[in-house]
């Protein structure tokens, strides 16, 4: 069993959501990164989305393409961000490492030396926003022969037809994108969400996660209560860039523990009062 | 008969092209794919469309021989189709007529743009305002400043212009901002791409549009000279002018097609745009396709005195077209571009754009190597008036 499959079978256990934060990596600075993965660790994350940064990030808002742009500044590139994650996994070998990005710094490096270098430095998942399942099955088998989940996105959009298809490529966890837009818009509709992963389980045998739009504990706390896992990605990034120079680890640290308190909590009153 | 029959039914010429963008965005991509193939094979449609071309931008163009430049080179004969003269100024227009047809039969009220020089820009402020629909076009800021009269143009015409101010603030940044909107607003909102690139089915059906080029310099060609002409030549940005003009020769293995791409301040400077020439495949913009890339793969900053050839990819079937051969991509320089800009206001009596001054820039340095009977066809994409500030400025005149 891989990292991915035996974090959400012990979470399904002790019947606990888990919780996914994104952030760049090299942002804001190639040197934090590392650490910032451990305090992530340290305030209660199950998963780690990693970003890589990437010059033209069509499917990002503001907040986050800001963030590539700054790890752009340090030159951060994909063999970098592997070799970021290699160095976590010298303290760090239990919590998984899912990148996230786009094609062409994949495309530029090689399918199947950017696989067998991911798996060595320990990466678990890679999602590849501009690598819907059509334009994927070479790539997915290069994944697979190293043992690493390709993740995919589903949307509002997303026909039922298209659902047996990602089914047939997915594994690790699925990534629904709750809203129509790029990352970090605000308005996010629980019915519609809470409708379209009934229709999504009854094709899609694997964890479901939940992200675009969740900025405070009570969204964290609603979608823990509908999806096997809540992303939060924009929120984590605009503490990174508030933080502006200052070391990042300790705003971050509480912004994701008091996510991770929303997420555990039984009743958002509970939530509420502890603060 | 025809034997060419790219894309195949996902879009792929060879492996380029294809589908290569975010889930939100495939529901959307399908069902233009849908209404496209409709329109494509509606007689109705085809002739609204050919309508519009005729009584709206002014087709047929002439294809018009540039006799005094010709005896000035001293070879093969230089042809001119004439683009430059239809409505708006530029081809861009045919490409815009099409998709705004086909956005009023899909049932959309708002159109969306991305704009470098501002000519599609322009080409998409002015079919919005004929068929009364909103439109807003995503402009980098650094090229709103460097092109300011069309950004008037478009206000004029009633289009919202939004300045981009993420990455390097041009026009590669504003097809990103410009996919940022339709992902967000996809229900009401149809997305004209400018050129033959983007997800399928953009780069073929803009092809579609632009191939009335080809097809009429075909008829022109066999009525006025009653043969085809040896060489085809176009400037390359997105490549739609050049696909427009090439497509309908693609199986007229006779006729040769050279891609002319901007060499900015030269190809071993890193100052250019020559995407063809230099580039490396990979995925930008939701296709495969060649492109200006560092080691990481991160897109590179271009540079050409042209704003419209001012572009790190190019569109899918011109990275086919060279693999196998069938096209040939060279670059020419700012200043090759600007000598023959001056030449055909000189010999000719017509300001070319600086886009076009680049296949006219190649034709001058192939002319004279070749016969006084070979026939050069050079597609002339629009006409000056635009870069006017441009070309004064390199003579160090601020108008
Ligand atoms: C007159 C003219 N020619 C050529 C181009 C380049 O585009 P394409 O390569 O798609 O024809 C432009 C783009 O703005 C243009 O305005």
């Amino acid at each position: 069993m891989n990292r991915i499959t035996s974090t959400f079978a012990a979470l399904a256990q002790q019947k606990r959501k888990a919780l996914i934060p994104f952030i760049t990596a090299g942002d804001p600075d190639p040197a934090v990164t590392v650490a910032l993965m451990h305090q992530l660790v340290q305030s209660g994350v199950d998963i780690i989305e990693l970003g890589v940064p990437f010059s033209d990030p069509m499917a990002d808002g503001p907040t986050i393409q800001r963030s590539s742009e700054r790890a752009l500044k340090h030159h951060v590139g994909l063999r970098d961000v592997i070799v970021m994650v290699a160095k976590f996994r010298q303290k760090n070998q239990a919590v998984p490492v899912v990148l996230m990005g786009y094609a062409n710094p994949i495309e530029a490096m090689g399918y199947a030396a950017f696989a067998e270098a991911a798996s060595e430095a320990g990466v678990d998942g890679v999602l590849v926003v501009d690598y819907p399942p059509e334009e994927c099955a070479e790539w997915v088998q290069q994944l697979k022969k190293w043992d690493i989940d390709p993740i995919f996105l589903l949307s509002p959009t997303t026909p039922e037809t298209r659902l047996k298809q990602v089914a047939q490529l997915a594994s690790g966890y699925v990534y629904y994108v709750s809203l129509k837009g790029v990352t970090g818009a605000s308005h996010l509709d629980l019915d519609s969400v809470r409708d379209k992963l009934v229709q999504l389980r009854s094709y899609i045998n694997l964890p479901i996660g939940v992200g675009f739009g969740i900025r405070d504990e009570s969204t964290a706390h609603a979608i823990a209560q509908l999806a096997d896992a809540v992303v939060v990605g924009s929120r984590i990034v605009e503490e990174i860039e508030q933080a502006s120079g200052d070391n990042p680890l300790e705003v971050v640290g509480n912004l994701v523990a008091s996510m991770r308190r929303a997420i555990d909590s039984a009743s958002l009153n509970e939530v509420v009062t502890e603060k | 008969m025809k034997i060419y029959d790219l894309p195949d039914k996902h879009g792929h010429f060879g492996p380029y092209g294809g589908t290569f963008v975010a889930e939100t965005l495939i529901a959307a991509l399908n069902e233009l794919c849908e209404h496209y193939e409709r329109c494509r094979n509606d007689p109705i449609f085809q002739a609204e469309f050919s309508q519009e071309l005729k009584h709206y931008v002014g087709r047929p163009s002439p294809v018009y021989h540039a006799k005094r430049w010709s005896e000035h080179l001293g070879g093969a004969q230089i042809l001119l189709k004439r683009e430059d003269l239809n409505h708006t100024g530029a081809h861009k227009i045919n490409n815009t007529v099409g998709q705004a047809l086909l956005a009023r039969r899909m049932g959309k009220t708002r159109v969306i743009a991305e704009t470098g020089a501002g000519q599609h820009g322009v080409a998409s402020a002015t079919v919005a305002a004929r068929y009364g629909m909103e439109c807003v076009v995503y402009m980098g800021s650094e090229d709103m400043r460097r092109q300011a009269t069309n950004v008037y143009r478009m206000k004029l015409l009633g289009a919202t212009v939004v300045p981009v101010e993420s990455g390097s603030r041009t026009l590669k940044d504003a097809l990103n901002e410009a996919m940022r909107d339709w992902v967000t607003n996809v229900e009401n909102t149809y997305y004209i791409i400018g050129t033959v690139a983007g997800p399928h089915p953009y780069p073929m059906m803009v092809r579609d549009f632009q191939a009335v080029i080809g097809q009429e310099a075909k008829m022109q060609m066999q009525q006025d000279y009653d043969r085809q002409p040896d060489i085809l030549i176009a400037c390359v940005g997105g490549g739609s002018n050049a696909i427009g003009l090439f497509y309908p020769f693609v199986d007229d293995t006779g006729v040769r097609m050279i891609g002319v791409e901007a060499a900015g301040k030269g190809i071993g400077t890193h100052q250019h745009a020559a995407t063809l020439v230099t580039g490396k495949p990979g995925v930008l913009h939701g296709n495969r396709t060649y492109l200006i890339q560092d080691e990481n793969g991160q897109i590179v900053e271009t540079h050409s005195i042209s704003a419209g050839l001012d572009y790190p990819g190019v569109g899918p079937e011109h990275s086919w077209l060279k693999d196998c051969g069938r096209a040939e991509y060279v670059a020419v320089t700012d200043e090759e571009a600007l000598s023959a800009f001056h030449a055909l206001c000189r010999f000719e009596g017509i300001i070319p754009a600086l886009e076009s001054s680049h296949a006219l820039a190649y034709a001058a340095k192939l002319a004279p190597t070749l016969g006084k009977d070979k026939l050069l066809l050079i597609n002339l994409s629009g006409r000056g008036d635009k870069d006017m500030a441009t070309v004064a400025e390199q003579s160090g005149i601020a108008l």
